[in-house]
């Protein structure tokens, strides 16, 4: 698939599919969308990029090991979950919003956190796997 | 106390890490001898009499506490472990010098101390169960140290297999009386122990835990993993499957008793089990050459006796019970340790090739005399006392002491004749040629028995050294009006010293016509075919046979049958349920209109579906398959669930772009169905078609329970601030179950990768 367009295409594509990937996650709590969704279209930007350019250019794109975002992914939803507990002594995954808001983004709460990290594991699943596959079939 | 039972487990956390260096000193035997130090410290404050209780919480809405318990009955293992720990560490130290994994060794035996303190003094059952399954599973480690050897691996799987077995009827046993009784605590449950003995599960409860108490301490019939066991080192064998792990299931019976004994199922099961065991294993003992095996097969014999002592369940028995305890593991340990030293300096076991090693292992020879003698009950030894306290109980067991009376006879007989072929056969006599060069062991591997066996003498000569210290404290552990314990020596002329001195007459008599014995040894060894050990072993081959059938059966490696298994099976109870159980009921004037594109929407599904049934190129199937994915994903949106549409939608993409990954790789597109397939599997699709058809018109019908959703609908802003009620549920309110996803998730990513990625080495190469 060493299409022209495609290839041009996509270098434009990838940093928007990212961008709109990141809106998703980010409205999720009001609107539809959110971590696990917007995962799925950052590794389609990915995908798109290695179909046309080709595996070591969207290697060296990413430059780590995309199996890396997993355990970072699992560890900053489990301490979004464990937050609550250190902090204030609440039960496991209790929400915990903070005061005031934060520009663009609005109010922030742990769910957030948690939702960011299903979107890093649900990339790094993705990505590992069709790499792999790629790689290898 | 925390720290105090799980440093063992710490100690041998060090090992992968400073193992290298602390094999080769003395520096692990520190820690069992710091705690037989700190357990002393204990003894004071266990003679009042009243236990004292330590307890940090766990898991509170579970019940499950690490809550730890020092009475008398805990105490006493506690020090055994520690005690017999200390003297098996510095003598492994000498036993296994130089060997390869010396560091494991200590790893495990450190497990294991920590898995058995924790299981003497745990008071929540649930702590205790895990504390006992710890201690099977470092036995399986310890008796297959010699893992080269298939027979040691062997050994360790039944041992395995066996107690752990058993541990699940103790898990049930103590869910039972979680349940009923309404706590997991021990001393919570005595307060209302009436309520367990007058339920109607008192049975159930009862059984399960004797087969839990009776894996673990080897009785009848599943006592052949013990003897099994002995291919593990001699310290495993000592310290383990004689002093302190086989003895668990004892401490389990001896806990339970002021909360479920004295109930006729229980005093008359143990008491027959024991019986049974105590003379069967005694009798085997007698024929055995092996020096492990009978050592092994008098242990069984011992464990049955402390069974069947606390089956009578007098408090006489139970005393007697106590003391034998202390009486076995110090005369039991020591001939298993002596044995250890003259297999490591003769190589042989077997009794008719040792004798006269006196003249080279004296000292050796002393503690062997020594144990051989308390085991005997010779007056002044300990074991003398231990005797005494034995018959004065059968001897008041109501009706049936005669007949109890004489198997505790019989069976001691047997037992000094097993304690004197291990303990004084192979020291007397005249020495072989071969044996002259020996040369007597290292200090820390002669001083361990030795010290042992002048123990069995001290308590024997001096009874009030652990009369108020220990004995009376285990005593009122078990029996709740306690008097006055006087251990004595001397009790004057009176039948039972009449029946020890018959004991030790007819013991020494059957030792001196070893000779004649030794004729009946074939034909003993001929009736092993018919043994429980067999009946079990083959029933477990049995049912290895069937489950290869069965297993075979359902996994047999066709993607496609595994679908029509589940497909065919979901068909079958749902159209059970659906044409006995429901009354087909549909509302025609519910259905809202048809729209224009959603009957668009549906025609371009079933065309792309029929498309990938008949297309004759796999990239056109493939295509049509996504035509279905992504015109559900259109049905999704006009219907109000756009989350799940956009969901559906990467998803879908996504399984495309995969396929198209693998699809130039794939062979070339064969038709491999037929028509008798086609329409076998044609039939199966829709069969369940019309079924998932007909139960979603149905579901319509019921009146749906609006319960959840307006909970989830009004609350999902209030208490998680989000208006996005499915994104709520996904982060907030079910955010554990999310968690998981993502981790099995993160699984099955590790799969693909190791599945592919690491080089498989086929045996071709």
């Amino acid at each position: 698939m060493k299409s022209l367009i495609l290839r041009t295409a996509s270098s434009y594509l990838l940093p928007l599919l990212l961008l709109f990937s990141f809106f998703v996650l980010f409205r999720g709590h009001y609107h539809p969308g959110g971590g696990f969704v917007g995962g799925l279209i950052a590794s389609i930007a990915f995908i798109l990029h290695f179909f046309a350019n080709g595996l070591k250019t969207t290697k060296k794109i990413i430059r780590i090991h995309p199996g890396i975002l997993i355990p970072i992914g699992l560890a900053i939803s489990l301490s979004s979950g464990l937050f609550p507990m250190m902090a204030d002594q609440m039960p496991f995954m209790t929400g915990v919003w903070m005061d005031g808001k934060i520009p663009v983004l609005g109010s922030v709460g742990t769910a957030f956190f948690f939702d960011t990290g299903v979107y890093i594991v649900v990339l790094g699943i993705t990505l590992t796997i069709v790499f792999t596959i790629s790689e290898n079939v | 106390m925390l720290l105090v039972v799980l440093s063992g487990f710490l100690l041998a956390m060090s090992f992968p890490f400073l193992g290298k260096y602390l094999k080769k000193t003395l520096l692990p035997s520190i820690l069992p001898i710091g705690l037989f130090a700190y357990f002393m410290t204990w003894l004071p404050a266990v003679q009042s009499g009243n236990p004292v209780f330590i307890q940090y919480s766990w898991i509170n809405t579970l019940d499950i506490h690490l809550s730890f318990v020092i009475d008398g009955l805990s105490l006493l293992f506690a020090l055994l472990i520690t005690g017999i720990g200390s003297l098996v560490f510095l003598y492994t130290s000498a036993y296994l010098k130089g060997h390869e994994y010396l560091d494991r060794f200590y790893g495990y035996l450190s497990v294991f101390m920590s898995s058995m303190l924790g299981l003497v003094l745990s008071d929540n059952l649930i702590t205790m169960f895990i504390f006992w399954e710890l201690t099977s599973i470092s036995s399986f480690f310890l008796i297959g140290f010699n893992n080269h050897d298939p027979a040691s691996r062997k050994s360790a799987l039944t041992a395995l297999a066996i107690t752990g077995a058993g541990g699940l009827f103790l898990l049930a046993a103590f869910l039972l009386i979680g349940q009923i009784g309404g706590s997991f605590s021990i001393q919570t449950l005595m307060e209302t122990s009436s309520v367990l003995k007058t339920h109607p599960m008192y049975a159930a409860i009862a059984v399960l835990l004797f087969v839990g108490a009776f894996t673990k301490s080897a009785q009848f019939p599943f006592y052949f993993w013990l003897p099994a066991a002995m291919k593990a080192p001699t310290p495993v064998s000592t310290y383990l499957h004689s002093a302190t792990m086989v003895k668990a299931g004892v401490f389990l019976l001896a806990r339970f008793t002021p909360l479920l004994g004295d109930m006729p199922l229980w005093n008359n099961t143990l008491m027959i089990v024991g019986a049974f065991t105590m003379l069967f294993a005694a009798f085997h003992a007698i024929f055995k050459k092996d020096l492990k095996a009978i050592l092994a097969f008098s242990t069984i014999a011992a464990l049955g006796m402390l069974v069947f002592l606390i089956g009578i369940g007098t408090e006489e028995a139970l005393l007697a019970a106590g003391v034998f305890i202390l009486v076995h593991a110090l005369y039991k340990a020591t001939l298993f340790l002596i044995t250890g030293i003259i297999d490591h300096e003769t190589g042989t076991r077997d009794v008719d090739e040792l004798s006269g090693l006196r003249m080279v292992l004296l000292p050796v020879a002393i503690a062997g005399f020594l144990a051989a003698f308390s085991n005997a009950g010779i007056p002044p030894f300990f074991g003398f006392i231990g005797k005494d306290l034995m018959y004065e109980a059968t001897l008041h067991a109501g009706v049936w002491s005669v007949l109890l009376t004489i198997a505790a006879i019989l069976t001691n007989i047997f037992l000094l004749f097993a304690g004197f072929q291990a303990g004084v056969r192979p020291f007397v006599g005249k020495l072989p040629e071969k044996f002259e060069s020996l040369h007597l062991p290292p200090f820390l591997m002669w001083m361990p028995p030795v010290l042992l066996a002048v123990l069995g003498l001290a308590f024997g000569l001096f009874p009030g050294l652990i009369n108020d210290s220990i004995i009376s404290p285990v005593l009122s552990s078990m029996f709740k009006d306690t008097v006055d314990v006087h251990l004595k020596l001397w009790h004057g002329f009176n039948t039972v010293l009449g029946l020890s001195a018959l004991t030790i007459g007819a013991g020494l008599a059957l030792y001196f016509s070893y000779s004649l014995l030794k004729k009946y040894r074939p034909f003993i060894q001929s009736l092993s075919s018919f043994s429980a050990e067999n009946a079990i072993l083959k029933g477990g081959e049995l049912f290895q046979f069937f489950s290869l059938r069965y297993t075979r059966l359902l996994q047999n490696g066709h993607l496609k049958y595994y679908l029509m298994t589940i497909i065919g099976f979901t068909i079958l109870i749902m159209s059970y349920r659906l044409f006995f159980g429901v009354r087909l009921n549909i509302n025609w004037a519910q259905f809202s209109s048809l729209r224009a594109y959603e009957v668009v929407m549906v025609l371009v599904l079933m065309l792309s579906a029929v498309m990938a049934m008949f297309s004759k190129s796999r990239l056109i199937a493939v295509a049509s398959v996504g035509g279905v994915g992504y015109t559900i994903c259109m049905i999704f949106a006009f219907f109000s669930a756009p989350d799940l549409a956009m969901t559906q939608f990467a998803v879908d993409t996504l399984t495309l772009l995969m396929f198209v990954l693998v699809l130039s790789k794939l062979p070339h597109y064969l038709p491999y169905s037929n028509m008798k397939t086609r329409l076998r599997d044609g039939s199966i699709a829709v069969a369940f078609g019309t079924l998932i058809t007909i139960l979603a018109l149905e579901v319509l019908s019921e009146v749906p329970n609006k319960h959840l959703t307006e909970f989830y609908a009004q609350q999902s802003y209030i208490l998680a601030k989000g208006k996005n009620v499915v994104n709520v549920i996904l982060v907030d309110f079910r955010g554990l179950d999310t968690m998981v996803e993502i981790t099995v998730l993160s699984i099955a990513a590790m799969g693909v990768f190791a599945l592919l990625k690491l080089p498989l080495k086929s045996k071709e190469d």
